[in-house]
């Protein structure tokens, strides 16, 4: 069986070679970098421009930033015919390819936000390595332990407070940097599609515009739902051990927090929101306006074939909807939640749409791809291109993030800035 | 104490030295920028032996006319003469060493690919002489009755 | 102080001076090469493919899998022919069912899906059949767009893909106009025609060229003026496929029609 052609239905006239090459994980690729790109951007927003009531937001963000930041590439080493291989991008770099670039790109962010991070928690590993250090009996357990902060200090263990005030210095200049160079790991995204001049739908300038926006809607959005539901664990064990009142605030306290840090974050995103709903219509507007000879086919599929895909799952559930529940007053909880998961699915449509929907109609313009996402796996090729495939890379950042955060603390409550 | 601040940035300095060595033993020799240019020059150029090297299959009529002068000669004088032999017979590849015997095709389908009637203006294939598939004896092969080596009528068996 | 005239000339030296190195960014054109006999190489492949004579037998799929080893069931080849059909009420139907591997045997036109189309002799104003295969573009967008150098572009014009180096993303596939690339079902690596290489560097014709009964396609130096390809291709009126891509395709065409896609 050819690749591709196992979930590529043809209709009217395909040229022969012509199969849905690029799959699932090509949306879920994008999806990912996005969240990677608009957590980073979120975190930001209180480093470099001093937002103030994002501050717990902010560490919990870019902590998460770096958890998914591991998962983003793993969509293309799954899609990749030969994984192994993979590292060729690293060695023999074809810079006049999107891809190439994003290597790069990829590879400076994530130096960048591990730098970042590294100022964040520094004190944070000299407070747990120098006691470990001091012990004498130390158990296995604990050797291992000492060993790894020892090796994330980086052999400084200067934490005095003219060093801490450096730190801060360093950590607003490297989220200074870091804003344009996620702007241009996620821009690179979006170039992969909008330069390819053989596909209709997908050449467009605006192309890596709209994916920033997009980009920061989803990665705020996703923050914000991480966020509440980490406070509603806490507020769990808060309940729970009422006593224990150093190690957590009293559970109306929380909640209170809660809701304020909620509420700021939801501004943000409402801005982000509207900035890439009105690119993504000016690309439609123009489209039909100018009406190349393109046109003809990409109208049958915008307003045929994908239209409930579009319009109705894209923008009337992914982004009308969330934006009256974010716009209405007196934002809870629950309304938040909701607003998020929808906001997260809508661009997570908008990808689906741009990937599947840019191989929905042939080179030919006179025939038609139809896709049908494998569910059930049955080998290999159809385990890691379909729905498990996806599931999976989808899951991923969550379990990483736990781990992540037993290395940087999330919720201390003591500050360290 | 000389500042901290430039840690991590060694410790990247570190890593893009590592990826340089590994690309030193990893890359081969002759991959570079060739004739044209980075943009599309940009190759191992040990591949175009490799694509040089390839084996050939077809070798042509003239290299079956060098122990078949017969069949050549005979064929030469008839329509299908623009024909190549391994179009029906298969490629020859190393025939007669490898393979020693060879496939011929003699299906109904190979001589539908022409002589299947689609009257297509400003195509070569409206001055074909063809036939309905449908109607002309469709459970037959074409070969029982007509004889490929000599298409005329009179060579019909 | 200088004269105006002495200005003058300096100007005139200054602006040729600058000239001469912008020449380089010229953008290689068939007419240069042409021109362009004292070339290292001296050999631009180019194709010609003449649609009145092709009756779409397809000998040339046929040939072209057998000869470059790709499984001949898989639905994917490195060229194919194209059948068109205009109506009187002025519909367009075209076809390709399994890249006429096995030729077109019937009237009717295969619309995917399992539905076919019969259109009576006397409904049809004209009808033809178009054969592809890989343009070897001047620019080749493929190329451009490949992110490790796995595909290039040879000296002698021929644009190729390193079985050893490709990591299979398919952004070449994605890349390219033509939809000429696939990926090899055994290999799994992209893969494309290269006018059969191992056959045209040993002075023989490509595959699909020798199995041509018609001599609707022919392979030929477009820099050598004498070749009776780079002839026609100068003296006849020849069209290129999807000339707005900017690719520069180098297999041209007789009797292209505005229907071809």
């Amino acid at each position: 069986m050819v690749h591709g052609e196992i979930w590529t239905i043809k209709e009217l006239f395909v040229y022969p070679n012509e199969y849905i090459y690029w799959s699932v994980q090509i949306v879920m690729y994008p999806f990912m970098t996005g969240l990677v790109a608009g957590a980073f951007v979120l975190s930001s927003l209180y480093h470099v421009f001093g937002v103030r009531q994002l501050r717990e937001m902010a560490r919990f963000s870019l902590v998460f930033s770096f958890a998914l930041l591991f998962v983003a590439p793993m969509p293309i080493v799954l899609h990749l015919l030969h994984p192994l291989r993979g590292i060729n991008v690293f060695m023999t770099p074809h810079f006049t390819s999107a891809i190439a670039a994003f290597g790069i790109v990829f590879s400076a962010y994530g130096a960048i936000v591990a730098s970042e991070l590294w100022f964040l928690y520094r004190k944070h590993f000299v407070e747990i390595a120098l006691p470990l250090k001091e012990k004498q009996d130390k158990n296995l357990r604990e050797w291992l332990k000492y060993l790894i902060f020892c090796a994330l200090t980086l052999g400084v263990y200067d934490i005095s407070e003219k060093a801490l005030k450096k730190d801060e210095k360093a950590i607003k200049v490297l989220a200074a940097i870091g804003i344009p160079v996620a702007c241009f790991l996620h821009g690179y995204a979006g170039f992969i599609f909008g330069s390819v001049k053989a596909n209709a739908l997908w050449m467009t300038p605006l192309m890596p515009v709209i994916f920033i926006m997009s980009a920061i809607v989803s990665g705020i959005a996703l923050c914000m739902l991480t966020y509440i539901l980490a406070m509603e664990l806490r507020k769990r064990l808060a309940a729970r051990e009422k006593g224990d009142s150093q190690r957590f605030q009293s559970k109306e306290d929380l909640a209170g927090a809660e809701v304020s840090v909620i509420r700021m974050t939801s501004k943000y995103l409402l801005m982000f929101l509207v900035l890439a709903i009105t690119l993504e219509l000016l690309d439609f507007i123009f489209r039909g306006y100018t009406a190349v000879k393109s046109w003809d086919v990409l109208r049958s599929v915008i307003y045929g074939k994908d239209f409930a895909n579009i319009f109705i799952l894209q923008y009337a559930i992914g982004s009308l909807i969330p934006f009256v529940l974010f716009l209405l007053p007196g934002l809870t909880i629950r309304r938040a939640v909701l607003g998020a998961c929808l906001v997260l699915f809508g661009v997570f449509m908008m990808r689906w749409n741009v990937v599947i929907g840019g191989q929905a109609f042939s080179l030919s313009f006179a025939g038609y791809m139809h896709y049908h996402l494998p569910i059930i796996p049955h080998d290999w090729e159809t385990f890691k291109e379909g729905f498990s495939g996806a599931l999976l890379i989808g899951l991923m950042p969550f379990p990483l993030f736990w781990l992540i955060s037993k290395i940087f603390p999330v919720f201390e409550l003591k500050e360290s800035h | 104490m000389k500042s901290h601040i430039l840690r991590p940035l060694w410790v990247v300095l570190g890593l893009v030295a590592l990826v340089l060595v590994a690309r030193f033993f990893y890359v081969p020799k002759s991959f570079g920028i060739h004739e044209r240019g980075y943009m599309y020059g940009w190759y191992r150029a040990d591949d175009i032996e490799f694509w040089k090297n390839f084996p050939v299959k077809y070798q042509g009529t003239e290299y079956c006319k060098t122990c078949h002068p017969e069949n050549y000669e005979s064929l030469s004088m008839t329509p299908h003469a623009i024909i190549q032999c391994e179009n029906c017979h298969g490629p020859a590849i190393e025939h007669p060493a490898n393979p020693q015997k060879l496939t011929i095709d003699k299906s109904r389908g190979l001589c539908l690919r022409c002589h299947a009637d689609l009257p297509y203006p400003t195509s070569g294939r409206a001055d074909i002489k063809g036939i309905d598939p449908d109607k002309h004896n469709p459970d037959l092969e074409c070969v029982m009755c007509h004889n490929p080596h000599k298409p005329g009528l009179e060579g019909l068996k | 102080m200088i004269n105006r005239r002495d200005l003058l000339k300096n100007a005139v030296k200054g602006f040729a001076g600058l000239a001469l190195p912008l020449a380089a960014f010229e953008i290689i054109n068939p007419k240069k090469l042409f021109a362009g006999k004292s070339d290292a190489s001296g050999v631009r492949w180019a194709f010609l493919v003449d649609t009145y004579k092709c009756v779409g037998c397809g000998m040339c799929v046929k040939a072209c899998k057998n000869e470059n080893e790709i499984p001949y069931e898989a639905n994917v080849t490195r060229t194919w022919v194209e059948r068109y059909v205009v109506t009187k009420d002025g519909k367009t139907f075209a076809d390709t069912p399994k890249g006429a591997r096995d030729g077109f045997i019937t009237g009717k036109i295969d619309l995917g899906m399992g539905n076919f189309q019969d259109i009576k002799k006397e409904e049809i104003e004209k009808a033809f059949f178009v054969p592809k295969l890989c343009n070897q573009c001047e620019n080749p967008a493929c190329v451009q767009v490949c992110p490790v150098g796995a595909t290039y572009q040879a000296p002698d014009g021929v644009v190729m893909v390193d079985r050893t180096w490709c990591i299979g993303c398919g952004y070449c596939i994605m890349g390219c106009p033509y939809g000429v690339r696939f990926f090899h079902p055994v290999h799994h690596t992209a893969e494309k025609c290269n006018f059969c290489y191992h056959r045209i560097t040993k002075g023989l014709q490509p595959a699909c060229v020798l199995a041509c009964p018609f001599g609707a396609r022919q392979i030929g130096n477009i820099k050598d003026p004498n070749d009776p390809v780079t002839k026609i291709v100068r003296t006849e009126r020849t069209g290129i496929l999807k000339e707005e891509f900017g690719t520069k395709p180098q297999v041209f065409y007789i009797g292209l029609d505005r229907e071809v896609k």
